[in-house]
């Protein structure tokens, strides 16, 4: 015989103004099961709780309804307060009669019924619930920070002092990312290398970071707190152990014209190569495409020169599985190439650059040592255009949002070519300047009023190349729409900030949510920026949206706050609103016919097979079986399942039919 | 193959030469070209700006005849015929109310029309073709004006890229021309402004021209009949822009195919232009005397 | 003015274009990339973008601005403008709509004469010949602008190279051209 007892707020006006409450507390006392049932002001209150409580005890209750506002609000703190009756918390249920019902109707008799049928529902419901324990996973209390970037790096120090090993991944040879690459950094005008090195040698040295660089993540499995990742570490060719870093390889290599990256194509590197100077690991890796040897089985000058005969052609890439509890996504950004403008000559007019590569120009360890000269001749620019916005805030080239550095950058780089180059004219075409951050304004004013850039307001359409010059054709829009026509010596575009190459497919190898233009998704845009909608990994940097570096860094100790949360406890605690296999005596042993058609629907790959054996070890049937930690609870399964095998607990069959039934 | 043939009121005009070329080329290359019957005008620049309806209407009548007469697709040579009859086509699919309003005017139901095509797009199919017919290549160094309406908008045209596009560099290629790299590729000419308002075609013929000189171009190479005449037969208004005498010619494409295929000038109507056509290289010759056969 | 004209006086020019022409001038963010390109930026009174901001303004005083500007008789219709709109404005549909508008309520700026004269010859020849008459066109937009002597040199070397024809060319149906002018005239007053 059940003992359900109903609570009925008026939570204020919100619900009273609209239904009464009064009649609904008196027709639940009527439904078969209820023994008791009252209405009051604001249930979730100190004075309401105490009720709650004190009802428990007095009528010997064995199930609550509270008719008040959403579970998403009060549910938790229902079930706490049952709890601590004495009563499983999962024997409460809540009638939502707020959001679903004095919100959405007028004042009436129509609106008092639904209301009553409302609680009619949960009372049917919490009469079929049984007492459910919450679910406990242990967790591998080690962190996988995926990429090495200022982000990577913050996460991973952030984790590893907290006295949790941290793994890091980075797919190059070296960590440091694109803040590696640039000159300095907005506002101070800090050289980026100076601030970062220190970092990197830090991660390098601590001893809870186990750092594992020319590496890529294949394959993920597993779930939070228990995840499987399988790293392949590709071959450098070197034994890192006898390599000294000395770089005898670099200067020896006679294969010397390969464009380098980390400088944007404006310098060549060998190949075997360490990709800069002060790159940590300090070890260097054989470019296998590149490499005279293998390509025609001649040469060997590295192997031979080596003074530590640390060359080993025949090493092959290493796949490593490693136990991990928690992921962070630290895979960064890259830029849209200069192909992507027709209007600004489809990336072939030599002297116009993206940004990334005037950083390289700047740079005091670039290949200009920080002159800023034109990539066609060597000879010092006269006058620079730099161009805003090229590509973002664009319908037209499917980039519609804002990249939110490249005004701040724009006047970085036109400050250090005016300080550079004396006489220079620095010309910038912007739409907006966006200079939200703290000090970012009084940087810009300063590129304007102290260092004398030009600032027009206007959008370029179109640049050519005429008389190994280059005219710019712009406009003036706060003049009137009048038309500017500049003779640039270079051009530099401030192209948008895009997400890696492969961000699409490295969402859809670790089940994480992305957007339309591959950026990784948070879990809710406002209050759970660090965390993705699959539990366990966790966000940190441009991978998830375009960012400066002070967010970078915040965001990617946001996230180590997150693992270390995670790892701070003993056991991971999960709601037990997870779908179960039925077992029956045999010879069914279950009703399950092992079809497997719930494990290809299950969104979260939480099915798989589990073998009924006898006591000979032979299998005598194939069902499902949940892993609980990866359920969801979605129900996806329970519709599919033909036999009604699998069923969610806290929302089975039985009560939701009983919930249909008694309307 | 055929095709079908709308040809416009200015290649039986001022584009006579076009025209001319245009058929002497389709001869020589079996390219059959199927011409619409009492075909009447698309109504080019002045009606779609100023009257929608007509703008509309104009060139649906054509297609119209073209899917009457069984013609699966049309070339248009001009390149305005060629955006007008696209741009019906492309407007009367997207929207009802167009199509609606086309077909009240019309006074009949529309229910498919032809593909359009433009010249460069059908040349470009034939390119192979045309590199194999080649008797005397056409050696000359040129510059190769597109003009506005064969590339933009591109929603519209679907063909080449709108800037720096390479179609016609292509097949003054393969016939041995040498196409420059120059910056005026698409820089409108002025195009209906020609008689209204002639000195907006001079300064930007002007503009034009002083690139493709500067940049060593023997002669201009074009697709379109507008452009031709803003290039050519406006000559003397971009001289005076210029304050200079300029001599370089004006040739269409289907002129520098047909040369290279060792089709006489007469047919090609090089004569008709206002500047005249002299070329330095070898095509600039008439075709030598067929030798006599050694005996 | 017909009873549809003075309706539409009351809605703005913006409301119309997006009604009739489906384009949006609110998609504009007045980055002037339009008036950057476009070739006849420098003959125009109002640049391109400060056309469209003429018309985001939804106000009739603007909207009036807009209808009497040179600028609208100035596009070329090169397309530059669209082609290279971030935002993928229709700015040459706008400008025919302008242009149509300017026309239909005599607003059109007077050192337009010419490029409306030009615009009215060559649909008068198209109406009456099925197709355009160029001698005949010519010789209307004579008399419509009084620039008797314009082209007068360039004409017998035209004439004797065979590049302009005495006599309208046969060829077309005249009949069917006439009749879909009429309906277009008809449906307009509808």
């Amino acid at each position: 015989m059940s003992r359900v007892g109903v609570f009925v707020c008026h939570c204020g006006e919100n619900i009273a103004g609209t239904v009464d409450v009064a009649a609904v507390a008196q027709a639940a006392l009527a439904m078969p099961g209820v023994v008791a049932a009252l209405d009051y002001k604001y249930m979730c209150s100190d004075p309401g709780q105490t009720m709650l409580k004190k009802l428990i005890a007095d009528e010997r209750l064995d199930g609550v309804v509270v008719a008040a506002c959403s579970p998403r609000m009060h549910e938790p703190t229902f079930r706490r307060t049952t709890l601590e009756s004495g009563l499983n918390p999962f024997l409460c249920e809540m009638a939502n009669l707020r959001e679903h019902c004095s919100w959405v109707h007028d004042k009436g008799p129509a609106t008092t019924a639904k209301a009553i049928d409302l609680v009619r529902l949960q009372v049917e419901k919490v009469k079929r619930n049984r007492a459910l324990a919450p679910i406990r996973v242990p967790i591998t209390k080690k962190a996988l920070v995926l990429g090495g970037g200022i982000a990577g790096i913050q996460a991973a120090l952030d984790i590893a002092n907290a006295g949790n090993p941290v793994l890091l991944v980075e797919r190059s040879p070296s960590i440091g990312g694109h803040m590696s690459q640039l000159s300095e950094t907005f506002p101070t005008l800090d050289c980026s290398q100076c601030i970062l090195t220190p970092r990197m040698v830090e991660v390098a040295r601590h001893p809870q970071i186990t750092l594992l660089t020319y590496a890529e993540l294949e394959k993920l499995e597993g779930f939070i707190g228990n995840f499987r990742a399988t790293i392949r570490r590709k071959a450098r060719k070197i034994d890192e152990s006898l390599c000294n870093g000395c770089g005898v390889c670099q200067q020896k290599c006679p294969v010397k014209k390969i464009p380098d990256a980390f400088n944007e194509g404006l310098a060549n590197r060998s190949a075997i190569y360490v990709p800069f100077a002060q790159a940590v690991p300090n070890k260097p890796v054989i470019d296998v495409a590149s490499c005279t040897f293998f390509k025609t089985s001649k040469c060997k000058a590295c192997e031979k020169l080596c003074p530590t005969q640390a060359i080993r052609f025949d090493q092959e890439d290493k796949i490593e599985v490693h136990e991990v509890g928690a992921l962070v996504l630290a895979t960064g950004y890259r830029t849209m190439p200069v192909a992507n403008f027709p209007e600004y000559g489809y990336g072939q007019l030599t002297d116009v650059i993206d940004g990334m590569k005037f950083e390289r120009l700047a740079s005091a360890s670039g290949p200009t040592g920080g002159a800023i000269k034109r990539p066609s001749d060597g000879k010092a620019p006269q006058h620079v255009v730099f161009i805003a916005c090229a590509g973002s805030r664009d319908r037209a080239k499917g980039v519609p949002y804002c990249s939110k550095i490249c005004c701040m950058y724009t006047a970085k780089h036109a400050m250090l070519y005016r300080h550079k180059v004396h006489g220079g004219k620095a010309t910038v075409f912007y739409m907006d300047v966006r200079a939200a951050g703290k000090s970012y304004d009084e940087f810009v004013r300063r590129a304007i009023e102290v260092d004398g850039v030009s600032y027009i307001r206007g959008r370029v359409s179109r640049v050519y190349e005429e008389d190994g010059q280059l005219v710019v054709k712009g406009v003036d829009t706060l003049l009137g729409g009048e038309p500017v026509e500049i003779r640039a010596d270079m051009v530099v575009l401030a192209t948008a900030v895009e997400a890696q190459d492969d961000a699409e497919k490295l969402a859809q190898t670790l089940h994480v949510s992305y957007d339309p233009y591959h950026f990784f998704a948070e879990a809710h845009p406002k209050l759970r920026p660090v965390e993705t909608n699959t539990a366990g990994i966790f966000l940190a940097g441009a991978c998830q949206a375009p960012r400066d570096i002070p967010e970078t860094v915040a965001q990617a100790s946001g996230a180590a706050a997150k693992v270390c949360g995670l790892f701070s406890q003993p056991e991971l605690t999960r709601e037990p609103v997870v779908a179960v296999v039925d077992r029956q005596a045999p010879p069914l042993f279950s009703s399950c016919t092992g079809c497997l058609l719930c494990k290809d629907a299950c969104p979260y790959q939480a099915i798989s097979e589990e073998a009924i054996k006898n006591r000979a070890g032979e299998v005598i049937k194939t069902v499902a079986q949940v892993n609980p930690g990866l359920c969801q609870g979605c129900g996806t399964c329970v519709a599919l399942c033909r036999t009604k095998a699998i069923d969610l607990q806290g929302f089975s069959n039985q009560q939701l039919f009983a919930e249909l039934m008694c309307i | 193959m055929k095709v079908g043939y709308y040809p416009g009121c200015s290649l039986s005009g001022t584009a006579r030469e076009f025209g001319e070329s245009m058929a002497a080329v389709a001869r020589a290359l079996d390219i059959e070209l199927a011409e619409i019957p009492e075909w009447t005008c698309c109504g080019s620049s002045s009606g779609h700006m100023t009257d929608r309806l007509l703008a509309l209407a104009l060139p649906a009548h054509v297609l119209l005849k073209a899917h009457d007469a069984g013609l699966a697709q049309v070339m248009a040579p001009c390149a305005a015929c060629y955006n007008r009859l696209a741009t019906a086509r492309h407007e009367i699919e997207a929207s009802r109310a167009a199509k609606a309003q086309v077909e009240k005017v019309l006074q009949r139901k529309i229910e498919s029309l032809p593909r359009v095509l433009n010249l460069l797009e059908l040349l470009a199919q034939e390119r192979d073709h045309i590199a194999a017919k080649v008797t005397r290549r056409f050696e000359e160094t040129v510059a190769c004006y597109y003009g506005c309406l064969l590339v933009r908008p591109a929603r519209i045209t679907g063909f080449d890229r709108t800037e720096d596009p390479v179609e016609m560099d292509k097949l003054v290629a393969a016939v041995g021309g040498k196409p420059i790299n120059w910056s005026c590729k698409t820089e409108c000419c002025g195009a209906s402004f020609s008689l209204s308002k002639t000195s907006v075609v001079g300064r930007l013929g002007a503009k034009i021209l002083r690139d493709a000189v500067a940049r060593k171009a023997q002669a201009v190479v074009v697709a379109c009949p507008m452009c031709h005449a803003n290039l050519d037969l406006r000559r003397s208004s971009i001289n005076r822009r210029l304050a200079a005498k300029t001599s370089i010619p004006v040739l269409y494409i289907t002129q520098v195919i047909g040369m290279a295929l060792g089709i006489p000038a007469k047919q090609l109507g090089l004569a008709r232009h206002l500047v005249r056509v002299t070329l330095p290289g070898p095509s600039a010759q008439t075709p030598p005397a067929p030798r006599p056969a050694v005996q | 003015m017909s009873t549809q004209h003075e309706e539409a006086v009351g809605q703005s020019l913006a409301a119309r274009i997006e009604e009739e022409g489906e384009v949006s001038v609110v998609d504009c963010y007045q980055c002037g990339k339009c008036s950057a390109g476009c070739p006849a930026a420098e003959d125009m009174d109002v640049a391109p973008s400060q056309v469209l901001r003429l018309l985001q303004t939804e106000s009739p005083k603007h909207d009036e601005r807009a209808l009497r500007s040179m600028s609208i008789w100035m596009c070329i219709g090169c397309e530059t403008c669209v082609s290279r709109c971030p935002q993928e404005v229709d700015l040459p549909r706008v400008m025919d709509f302008l242009r149509q508008e300017s026309l239909a309520r005599n607003l059109a700026h007077q050192d337009a004469d010419d490029v409306v004269a030009f615009h009215r010859a060559f649909m008068s020849s198209v109406e009456k010949a099925g197709r355009l008459f160029e001698l005949g066109m010519i010789g209307d937009y004579k008399l419509r602008t009084g620039h008797f002597f314009k082209d007068l040199g360039l004409a017998p070397t035209m004439f004797f190279k065979g590049k302009i024809g005495l006599l309208p060319h046969g060829g077309a149906n005249q009949v069917e051209v006439a009749e879909i002018f009429a309906r277009a005239r008809q449906a307009r007053k509808d």
